[in-house]
C-alpha cells in the first residue's frame, strides 16, 4: 500500500514572489496603457470624422488636467516598453557572429534603443513641420 | 499535437509592440502633452484643418491606421497573457474579448478614415 | 582547532505524507565554515539532527543536476550554493516549485522525464549512414549553434523558474524545448520537421512560452532556454503562414 500523497503547492501571487516577476509583470502590464492611448487617438480619429466642431471638442479634452497626467504616465510606460522591449529581443534572435565575433545581448538591445532614438527625433521633426 | 495559431496574434504583437517602442514616446509627448500645451509645439500642428489634411492623404490614413490597429493588437495578446498569468483560466472567452475588442477598434478606424475621404 | 563555531539557522520546509496534512517549516541550528555548502549543512542536519530528513544529492560539483531546491525562494543547487552568503540572517530551503512534493526537499518528476522522451533527445540522421563514410565533419561555427544547449545537466531550476510551466504543466517548459533546439540546430541532425511539427509549433511548444526569460538568469549552466525558445517563434511564424506555398519542401 502506497503513502505516496505528492503535495501540490498554489501559484496565487506567484509573480510577488521575486523581483525578477514583478519586473515581468511591469512590462506586461505597459500594454494597459498602450491600449488606452489607442483608445484615445481611436476618439479622436472618429471625432476628426465627425466634423469640426466634435474634433475640436475632442482637443479640448485633451487639455484637462486628468489628461494631462494620463499622457504623463503613459509617457514614462512607452518608455518603459521600449526599454523592455529592446532588453529581450536578444532573447529572439538566433546565434549570430560579426567579424567572428559573436554578438552579444548588449549589442542588440542598444542597436534598439539607438534605432529608437532616432525614430523618435524623426517623429519629433517632421511633427514640428507640420504647423499651419 | 495541434499546431498552434498563436502566430497569428504574436506576429500583429509584434509588428504593434516593435511600432510602440520605436515612436510611442514621441507620439505621445506630441499628440498628449507638446501639442495640446503649446510645448515646444504650435498648438495648431493638431488643428482640424491640418489632421484633416494630414487623413485625407493615402499614406496619413496608412499611418493612422497602422498606429492605432498595431498598437490594439500588440496591447490585446499582452493583456489576454497578463489576465492568464493572474490565474484566469477561461482562455477561449479572454480570446475572443480581446482580440474582438482590437478587432472592432481596428474596424472602427478604417471606417473612419474611409468616411474622412480623400 | 578551538575558533568559536558560526551556527547558521535552516529553515526546512518538511513534507511526510504519512504524517502531515501539509508542508510545514522546521528549523536546524548548523554549526558551519565559509567552505560549506547548503548540500553539506543538509547533509549536517541528516547525518547529526534529523535522519528522516529527505533530500536528493549525487556529485556534490553541479554537473549531475540531482540537488536543485528552492533556496531564500531562489532556484538552486544546493551544493554549488554557499551558507555563508546567508549568514547571520539564516536561510529558507524547499523543495523545487512548480513540482509536486513527494517528501520534504524531493519533487516528482515523472512529467519531466516523460517530456524529455517526447522529443526524441538524439541525432535522428539526415540519411542513413554506414561506417565507411567515417565520421561527421563540423566546422566550429556550426558547433556554436547548439554547443551550449548542450549543457544540460536535467536540474529542472529552469522548471521552477517558469511561471507558464507552474500555471499550465501541459507546457514542455525551458528545459526540454533547449534540448529540442540543441538537436534541431545540429548540422548532423534531419529529424526538424518531426519535432517541430510534432511539438515545436504547438501551443505545448514554443508558443506555450511568454518570455518571462527567468529560466536562463537561473540556470547553472549558462544553457539560456529563454533563447533556445524564442529564437524559433519568427522561423514558426513564418513557417505558419508560408507552410501551404511550400508544400513540395515540407514533404521532403
Amino acid at each position: 500500500m502506497s503513502n505516496r500523497r505528492p503535495y501540490v503547492r498554489s501559484m496565487d501571487g506567484w509573480w510577488k514572489r521575486d523581483a525578477y516577476f514583478m519586473r515581468y509583470m511591469a512590462r506586461e502590464v505597459t500594454a494597459l496603457f498602450v491600449a488606452a492611448y489607442a483608445f484615445v487617438l481611436l476618439v479622436g480619429l472618429v471625432r476628426l470624422s465627425q466634423g469640426e466642431a466634435a474634433f475640436n471638442g475632442w482637443l479640448q479634452y485633451l487639455k484637462t488636467p486628468q489628461m494631462l497626467v494620463f499622457h504623463l504616465i503613459a509617457l514614462a510606460t512607452f518608455c518603459y516598453h521600449t526599454w523592455s522591449w529592446f532588453s529581450i529581443m536578444p532573447k529572439t534572435m538566433p546565434i549570430m557572429y560579426v567579424g567572428g565575433k559573436r554578438v552579444q545581448p548588449g549589442a542588440i538591445t542598444g542597436a534598439g534603443i539607438a534605432a529608437s532614438v532616432v525614430a523618435c527625433l524623426a517623429v519629433l521633426l517632421i511633427a514640428g513641420g507640420m504647423h499651419s | 499535437m495541434k499546431r498552434s495559431n498563436e502566430p497569428i496574434f504574436w506576429s500583429l504583437f509584434g509588428a504593434g509592440g516593435m511600432l510602440a517602442a520605436l515612436i510611442g514616446p514621441a507620439l505621445v509627448f506630441i499628440t498628449g502633452i507638446a501639442v495640446p500645451f503649446g510645448l515646444f509645439f504650435s498648438p495648431d500642428t493638431m488643428s482640424y484643418a491640418n489632421m484633416l489634411a494630414f487623413s485625407q492623404h493615402w499614406a496619413g490614413k496608412v499611418f493612422v491606421l497602422a498606429v492605432i490597429a498595431l498598437f490594439l493588437w500588440h496591447a490585446a495578446h499582452r493583456i489576454g497573457i497578463l489576465l492568464h498569468d493572474f490565474g484566469i483560466h477561461a482562455i477561449a472567452l479572454v480570446k475572443v474579448v480581446v482580440y474582438g475588442s482590437a478587432l472592432l477598434g481596428t474596424v472602427v478606424a478604417a471606417y473612419a478614415l474611409l468616411k474622412i475621404g480623400s | 582547532m578551538a575558533d568559536a563555531e558560526k551556527i547558521i539557522e535552516i529553515r526546512v520546509l518538511r513534507y511526510r505524507s504519512e504524517q502531515d496534512k501539509e508542508p510545514v517549516p522546521q528549523s536546524f541550528k548548523v554549526p558551519f565554515t565559509d567552505d560549506m555548502s547548503v548540500l553539506q549543512g543538509l547533509q549536517y542536519i541528516k547525518d547529526y539532527l534529523d535522519g528522516t530528513l529527505s533530500f536528493r544529492w549525487s556529485c556534490r560539483m553541479a554537473i549531475c543536476g540531482s540537488c536543485g531546491m528552492m533556496i531564500d525562494g531562489k532556484p538552486k543547487l544546493s551544493c554549488k550554493t554557499f551558507l555563508r552568503e546567508y549568514y547571520p540572517e539564516g536561510l529558507s530551503v524547499e523543495a523545487l516549485a512548480h513540482f509536486p512534493i513527494e517528501r520534504d526537499l524531493i519533487v516528482s518528476v515523472e512529467d519531466f522525464v516523460t517530456k524529455l522522451e517526447r522529443i526524441k533527445p538524439y541525432i535522428i540522421p539526415k540519411e542513413p549512414r554506414t561506417l565507411e563514410q567515417g565520421e561527421y565533419l563540423q566546422t566550429p561555427q556550426q558547433r556554436d549553434m547548439y554547443e551550449q544547449f548542450s549543457s544540460c545537466i536535467n536540474c529542472m531550476l529552469c522548471y521552477a523558474a517558469c511561471p507558464q510551466y507552474g500555471l499550465n504543466p501541459d507546457f514542455t517548459g525551458p528545459g526540454i524545448l533547449a534540448l529540442l533546439h540543441r538537436y534541431n540546430a545540429d548540422s548532423r541532425d534531419g529529424g526538424q520537421s518531426e519535432r517541430l511539427n510534432s511539438l515545436g509549433h504547438t501551443d505545448e511548444g514554443f508558443w506555450g512560452c511568454t518570455a518571462v526569460a527567468y529560466c536562463s538568469e537561473v540556470c547553472p549552466k549558462g544553457v539560456d532556454p529563454a533563447n533556445a525558445i524564442n529564437q524559433n517563434k519568427m522561423n514558426s511564424a513564418i513557417n505558419y503562414f508560408t507552410r501551404f506555398v511550400t508544400q513540395g519542401e515540407a514533404n521532403k
